[in-house]
């Protein structure tokens, strides 16, 4: 069924809206990203404008994400605390993003900067994430217990705050600090930043896996509301009618994917997660190696500078 | 002498007396959300009151849609990767463009007459000042036509007007699904010999209607209830997910 949408001007078959949110949505509730990371590309191979396609995520990402915090709030994996000292730096990083994205615009050349930052720190991210949890399935399979850093220079800060659900007693600095960096990332590359904050906070802070995820999810929602909020009221890029039939798809997706991450290991789920970060990676710095079959790409309307 | 004159105007007046007289089979489309395109007929016939010219006839048809500046760029390698180096900005490039002819294009129209009428694709596309940009701005023109050829924007269809006697003419475009909304110029040009003997303008009005209509103008005129609709829709919809699975999973 073709849907005709108002503000992409495109017209859509529904049903792959609806797979793509499913699938996407299923991903946010396992890992606790928000999957705009994989959504975005995915809406630009099916031909809808970029500037729309970026808004139009941050939506559909608010979306999947309440879905999947609601869920985890039952569970109690959500430490509301973090969440907010990590959102608090988020939104100082993200005006400060969209001050260095305007900047970097005004040099050109900030589609090829936003995808070598995709390149590297999915890299990056991916392949520690991967190493590291091949060596804690090891571990366990020889029977060894995990160690723990208990002591690191980021218990030696100032400011100390105790954090119940992750069962932490550190400075506010370095969640700050995550979050001011997340947000900047997340306003340069047009997504939540699920998949930076969730190894930022297993491997910088030390938290749980199991809180991990609520929490990012929970920060991600007012990341990414605001996101919408100025793309709505600046670009008018938000298209509403493609952000139903994403979230539709995502919100049971989302679902889903929150009861197949509780039933998985700690270990196994960041291998997964890792292992698809490093596949987009490679899908990116494949099209930027490669030669393309069409050399020429068109930006409609003007001020394309 | 003025009534030499006025037997000059009289013989000069056969040729401009041919006319079209046209019917489309309809002159609005409208967008609705489940606009898959449309197949617009255009028809009609050559109205004359002298007997039909030795010459033969021939008939091209023209629909564009509104205009857009455009810019595009080009990839090169380097230091490995594949980067956009050159662009051009064209001052106005149609969004929607097809042109059907009676016979082959370079046939049916002189080159002088393409360029004073902006018949064919290439010469539908504005580009003053994109020279200075970069040096070969045709390449660029080529690959805009290239890319929204395969897109079915642009299309070009050789003998694809039937005219029956001299006199009947008629036509199918088909619109693909992703118009933009807006006048779409239909001219109609009768020539002979490659050149244009009479032509014929009309508009076809495409644009979005009922919800389709409201969301677009509620985007522009009240963004911010817009976005906070959009997240109030969102905020919702991840509420309802999650109730419901939880009153699926008690059962």
């Amino acid at each position: 069924m073709q849907i005709y949408l108002p503000i992409a001007e495109v017209s859509v078959n529904a049903f792959l809206l609806l797979g793509l949110g499913g699938i996407v949505g299923v991903l946010s509730g396992m890992f606790g990203v928000g999957g705009g990371f994989l959504m975005t590309p995915l809406l630009f191979f099916i031909g809808i404008p970029p500037a729309v396609a970026v808004a139009t995520e941050a939506n559909q990402i608010v979306a999947s994400s309440f879905s999947g915090v609601l869920a985890h709030l039952r569970r109690k994996t959500v430490d509301l605390r973090m969440g907010t000292v990590l959102l608090i730096g988020g939104l100082i990083g993200a005006a400060l993003g969209v001050v260095l994205f305007n900047y970097l615009k005004s040099l050109g050349q900030v589609d090829l900067l936003v995808k070598l930052c995709y390149v590297v720190f999915l890299g990056v991210i991916g392949g520690m994430m991967f190493i590291e949890s091949l060596r804690a399935i090891r571990n366990t399979r020889r029977g060894a217990a995990p160690k723990r850093k208990k002591h690191g220079w980021v218990h030696g800060l100032p400011f100390k705050m105790r954090f119940r659900t992750s069962g932490l007693y550190i400075s506010v600095i370095p969640p700050l600090l995550v979050g001011v960096a997340v947000g900047v990332l997340a306003a340069i590359m047009g997504v939540g930043g699920g998949f930076i904050m969730v190894p930022a906070m297993i491997y910088l802070l030390g938290m749980p896996t199991k809180v991990v995820v609520g929490t990012s999810l929970f920060q991600i929602i007012f990341v990414t509301a605001f996101t919408t909020l100025l793309h709505a009221t600046t670009n008018f890029t938000v298209d509403v009618a493609l952000a139903v039939l994403l979230l539709v798809g995502g919100v049971i997706g989302a679902q889903f994917g929150t009861m197949i991450g509780t039933r998985m290991k700690a270990e196994q789920l960041r291998i997964l997660l890792a292992v698809m970060v490093l596949a987009v990676c490679g899908k990116l710095a494949f099209d930027l190696l490669v030669m393309p079959s069409e050399l020429y790409s068109i930006a409609s309307g003007a001020g394309g500078h | 002498m003025l009534r030499l004159a006025l037997l000059l105007c009289l013989a000069a007046l056969p040729l401009r007396a041919e006319e079209v007289v046209l019917g489309l089979s309809k002159d609005r489309v409208a967008i609705t959300a489940t606009f898959e395109g449309s197949d617009i007929l255009i028809f009609g016939a050559v109205k004359r009151e002298t007997p039909i010219s030795e010459v033969p006839l021939d008939v091209v048809i023209t629909v564009a849609g509104p205009s857009r500046p455009v810019t595009v760029r080009r990839k090169e390698r380097r230091f490995g990767i594949w980067v956009n180096t050159d662009m051009v900005d064209l001052d106005a490039a149609p969004t929607f463009y097809a042109v059907a002819t009676s016979g082959p294009l370079e046939q049916v129209l002189t080159a002088t007459e393409d360029l004073r009428h902006r018949v064919s694709i290439p010469r539908a596309i504005r580009s003053v000042g994109a020279a200075s940009m970069a040096e070969d701005v045709e390449s660029f023109t080529d690959a805009l036509v290239r890319i929204r050829e395969r897109k079915d924007a642009y299309q070009l269809l050789e003998n694809a007007v039937a005219l029956d006697e001299q006199t009947l003419f008629r036509t199918a475009i088909s619109l693909p699904a992703n118009l933009t909304e807006g006048a779409y110029k239909t001219r109609i040009f009768l020539t002979r010999e490659g050149r244009v003997v009479s032509q014929f303008e009309t508009v076809i009005d495409v644009r979005k209607v009922g919800l389709e209509r409201w969301l677009f103008t509620l985007s522009r005129q009240q963004p911010l209830v817009y976005g906070l609709m959009s997240l109030a829709i969102a905020i919702a919809a991840g509420w309802g997910a999650s109730a419901a699975f939880r009153v699926l999973r008690r059962n």
